[in-house]
């Protein structure tokens, strides 16, 4: 383990590439450093010291804010089903947390100041206690402040109760990251104040002139009017970028160069976490497939592919089969090519794979806009049709945006033949005014608009006025690749789905910003004018359908349970804890709403949380009243597997005895390591990735 | 200790009906509180108003000097700086502007004024400002200000303005810039802006209608995006009434400069 004088000696006595080593923990140096294998923080008691200390980055000293004094944090390694406790000292001068992302954990637990616990005090020793039921890969970070910019992540790994139905001759953990040598206040500032502070990948009179000769003067003088008039970029891609990024494998830059060996014709298991703040990466390898075989944590059916786009807070396992002696770049590639991570796997250690160039900046097309600015008064989308048609290599070539004829659509995870029998459910207990404007509202399945009946004003600077599902595109700038890229619909869980049932209601989520004004919000609505949380009733099933207004990906990310990603994939639909709505799409999923608590719900793009782009979902108990939270033991779930889930509509809740319990007159520790072996278990039902 | 809160607030209805009401309706605005049950009220409510705030109710303040520049005229040499700053959120800000005119021969300031405006977000792209102008240089006038601030479609920065004097004058003022990327950093800067009264102001030498006309243009280098030295030209005319008053006092109606300036921001 790492402590403060090892860091001291290394950063004063040494070379950079050494005294960056020497700050990781064992399992996150290079192989040159004597790291050919991953060591862990395991058992099932963990202390987690969040201080700040200093980093070599790249041969430049930085300061960061994490846990044990490592960047990434360490490795936290146990078993499924086990419980864990986990000791958070805050050496800090401010508040602190770590939430467990990804982890069913019950919901005082999941680490979100001001939704799930106060949070962790300067000088304060928290602790957290739980066993899960799942197993897979998963990551820890702080949901504090901006301290995740800072350096406050890592990665946790939950090795499976039974057999691993994953294979592999050796792993390592590959933590994507981004860093910055700028306060990340400072960059939230800059975003406020200009938010193309950092995009130095704007079109620009050199473009101008490289699309008039293709395309002919008029026609890119209209792309370029289209666009203007919208007052939006094409290459507005990412908000902060490798202009003040470096990009991390486990710490490591591409100078830094992380090393992981192999033998030739070992399988290694890669598994990869995008730990970042803000960066969606490209992920490949010069000239080796990945079989993908988990998705955020959960196994999915092994699927072959060249690359894949990892989203914020996305997972994603794969196998590599290295056939020969050579290295090989891993590389991670910022989604808006500002700027990569390269890491070398080779066949031993100290080798530098060569680092491919970074590929030509995309550039957005109409498919992205999806979008109707007339409403903000200045013109209407018909008035410029000699431009959009040469746009962008669109699928609704030569239509008329003013009549709207979009038979030819595919919404593949529109399928909402189940929705007849909606109208038994009793929604009487509740009120959602979010539901009653959005409930069926199928109208974009049909080629219709799509109703936007939430607040706008200043923060919403467009609607998605025809979202399609775009499940089945790999993502921005991957489209035209030669290779094979993963998209979702890609994806099918390894387990059939355990709960089947068609939603019973549906919620529509608006993703809504105005880049101009870095404002970012749901529903147009900010976190901070949050008045009423996301309501869901133990029990419910209900489809989350995410219409995404912005031009950017956003990767969303739903505290305490899996969603079904509706991607058509009947039951074996893959379960997340985040997802990518790209530009101008259209997303469901479903939600079995049986973890009761507050959960946050937020865009996982780190400033757009923070500008406000957020909301908690509320998973109220079916007895009503008081809060069931503390009655969520999670222990007896070794035991889980043979369990009837079909029983859960009748199971009741009202049995519970937490009436009873002084949660006030407890100290917080104590609390935590509270047994509450009193209550039903049968209203337990975790299902996150267990057989 | 929620039941007896419920209770005294029970009772004080009874003594004092109309205070119930807000009481109660704060304590069902909670948008989300089950955590308050293990780790307390009074605790869970301070971190529930921190997360909220801290996720989108932010303020933010920003300090520009758009225009820090030597113009360069036939005859005379004048220092500019044209300034903003702001403080406040997304909807409402504090915003100072300032323009200072110094003439660097004869040592005196040629104009100076500062405005403080109310700036509130009216939609996506437009902020409605309201407040005062003082001029220092000339004069000592006091204005009322009202204006529009905003990106225009074809991302054209405007900033139109009116402002009524203390004497009863009414001028206004309109600006618009656009920005060319040659490169990434390499940037062309069109400038306008353009004056009009709605009478004679003599002691200004100023005529009613069309006052003057400044069309500028900037070729600026963002070293990083914060810091960008530049050179331009700019030619400024008067029209009209203005032109006679200025003629009559033995001064020229058009003039061009050459320019050298910075623009910064922080």
């Amino acid at each position: 383990m790492f402590n403060r004088r090892s860091f001291l000696s290394a950063a004063l006595g040494s070379g950079a590439a050494i005294g960056s080593a020497r700050l990781l923990p064992a399992w996150a140096r290079s192989a040159a450093d004597g790291n050919t294998g991953i060591t862990t923080l395991t058992g099932n008691k963990f202390d987690l010291d969040i201080g700040e200390f200093a980093v070599n980055i790249g041969g430049k000293m930085g300061h960061a804010v994490g846990v044990n004094g490592t960047l990434p944090a360490p490795l936290i390694r146990f078993r499924e089903g086990e419980e864990v406790t986990l000791n958070v000292t805050n050496r800090l001068r401010a508040d602190t947390s770590i939430h467990w992302h990804g982890l069913l954990v019950p919901f005082h637990m999941d680490g979100v100041p001001g939704v799930s616990f106060p949070g962790i005090k300067p000088g304060e020793t928290f602790q957290y206690k739980f066993a899960v039921p799942q197993s897979g890969t998963y990551w820890y970070h702080s949901h504090s402040g901006l301290q995740e910019q800072q350096g406050h992540y890592g990665p946790l790994v939950i090795d499976p109760a039974g057999a691993d139905p994953v294979t592999a001759d050796r792993e390592y953990v590959m933590v994507l990251s981004d860093w910055s040598f700028e306060h990340p206040h400072r960059i939230f500032e800059k975003l406020k104040a200009s938010a193309e502070t950092y995009n130095f990948n704007q079109r620009t009179l050199g473009d101008f002139a490289d699309d008039a000769a293709k395309e002919g003067f008029g026609d890119a003088l209209a792309d370029r009017a289209m666009w203007g008039s919208m007052r939006m970029s094409p290459r507005d891609i990412a908000d902060v970028t490798g202009a003040t990024y470096t990009y991390l494998i486990n710490g490591h830059s591409t100078y830094d160069n992380w090393n992981g060996v192999f033998e030739p014709g070992e399988r290694v298991r890669l598994r990869i976490i995008n730990a970042s703040a803000m960066s969606i990466f490209n992920v490949r390898l010069s000239g080796l497939p990945m079989t993908v075989v988990a998705a955020d944590g959960l196994n999915v059916r092994p699927v072959e592919t060249d690359e894949f786009q990892i989203g914020v807070a996305e997972t994603y396992d794969v196998i590599i089969e290295p056939q020969d002696a050579k290295a090989y770049a891993f590389v991670a590639e910022s989604i808006d090519r500002s700027g990569q991570a390269v890491a070398t796997l080779g066949p031993c250690a100290g080798m530098r794979a060569e680092a491919p160039a970074l590929r030509a900046v995309p550039t957005l097309t109409m498919k992205d806009m999806a979008m109707d600015h007339g409403s903000h008064g200045a013109h209407s989308m018909s008035d410029k049709t000699s431009g959009q048609n040469e746009a962008a290599a669109m699928p609704h070539d030569g239509h008329d945006m003013g009549g709207m004829s979009h038979e030819g659509h595919e919404t593949p995870e529109m399928d909402h033949s189940n929705h007849d029998g909606m109208s038994d459910v009793d929604h009487s207990g509740h009120d959602m005014p979010e539901v009653e404007h959005s409930r069926h509202d199928m109208s974009a399945t049909n080629g219709d608009v799509q109703a936007h009946n939430h607040p706008d004003g200043p923060g919403v600077a467009g609607l998605a006025m025809m979202p399609v599902s775009r499940l089945d595109e790999p993502g921005i700038g991957l489209e035209d690749v030669d290779h094979r890229v993963l998209t979702y619909a890609d994806l099918r869980s390894l387990e059939p789905n355990y709960d089947t049932r068609p939603p019973e209601r549906e919620l529509q989520i608006h993703l809504t910003s105005n880049m101009h004004r870095y404002m970012w919000s749901f529903n147009g609505v900010k976190f901070s004018e949050v008045t009423e949380a996301i309501r869901l009733n133990e029990g419910e099933r209900v489809r989350f359908m995410l219409v995404n207004d912005t031009m950017m990906p956003h990767p969303i990310h739903l505290h305490g349970m899996f969603f079904e990603l509706e991607n058509d994939a009947g039951n074996h639909r893959p379960r997340k804890h985040t997802v990518i709505v790209k530009p101008g799409e259209k997303v469901g999923f479903d939600v079995s709403s049986e973890h009761v608590g507050d959960w946050a719900f937020h865009c996982h793009l780190l400033f757009h949380m923070h500008a406000g782009m957020m909301n908690v979902v509320s998973v109220i108990p079916k007895a009503g009243g008081a809060a069931a939270a503390p009655a969520e033991s999670h222990q007896g779930h070794k035991g889980h597997e043979g369990m009837d889930h079909s029983q859960q509509g009748d199971m009741n809740h009202g049995e519970m005895n937490q009436g009873n319990m002084d949660h006030r007159a407890m100290s917080r520790d104590e609390h935590s390591g509270m047994q509450h072996e009193g209550h039903d278990r049968g209203q337990h039902k975790d299902h996150g990735g267990h057989q | 200790m929620r039941r007896s809160m419920i209770r005294h607030l029970a009772l004080a209805a009874i003594v004092a009906l109309c205070a119930m009401p807000a009481a109660v309706s704060q304590d069902a605005q909670k948008p989300w509180g089950q955590a308050d049950e293990i780790w307390g009220e009074a605790e869970m409510t301070e971190a529930r108003d921190q997360v909220l705030a801290s996720h989108g109710d932010l303020r933010t303040t920003y300090l520009l000097a758009e225009r820090f520049e030597l113009q360069a005229f036939d005859d005379e040499d004048v220092l500019l700086l044209d300034g903003n700053a702001w403080i406040g959120g997304d909807i409402n800000k504090l915003w100072f502007k300032t323009e200072l005119e110094y003439l660097p021969d004869e040592g005196e300031l040629e104009e100076a004024e500062v405005q403080a405006l109310w700036s509130r977000a009216i939609s996506p792209y437009f902020d409605l400002q309201l407040g005062v102008r003082q001029d220092f240089e000339p004069g000592g006038r006091t204005h009322a200000v009202a204006g529009v601030q905003g990106l225009a479609p074809y991302l054209f920065e405007v900033d139109a303005a009116a402002f009524l004097s203390a004497d009863g004058d009414l001028i206004s003022r309109v600006e618009t810039e656009y920005e060319l990327l040659l490169t990434q950093r390499l940037i062309l800067q069109p400038r306008a802006e353009m004056e009009f009264s709605a009478q004679d102001i003599p002691e200004l030498e100023t005529g009613s209608g069309l006052v003057s006309l400044s069309a500028g243009l900037r070729l600026r280098y963002e070293i990083e995006r914060e810091f960008a030295p530049y050179i331009g030209v700019e030619y400024q005319r008067s029209f009209g009434r203005t032109a006679d008053f200025i003629e009559a006092a033995g001064g020229k109606t058009d003039a061009t400069a050459l320019l050298v300036g910075i623009r910064a921001w922080y």
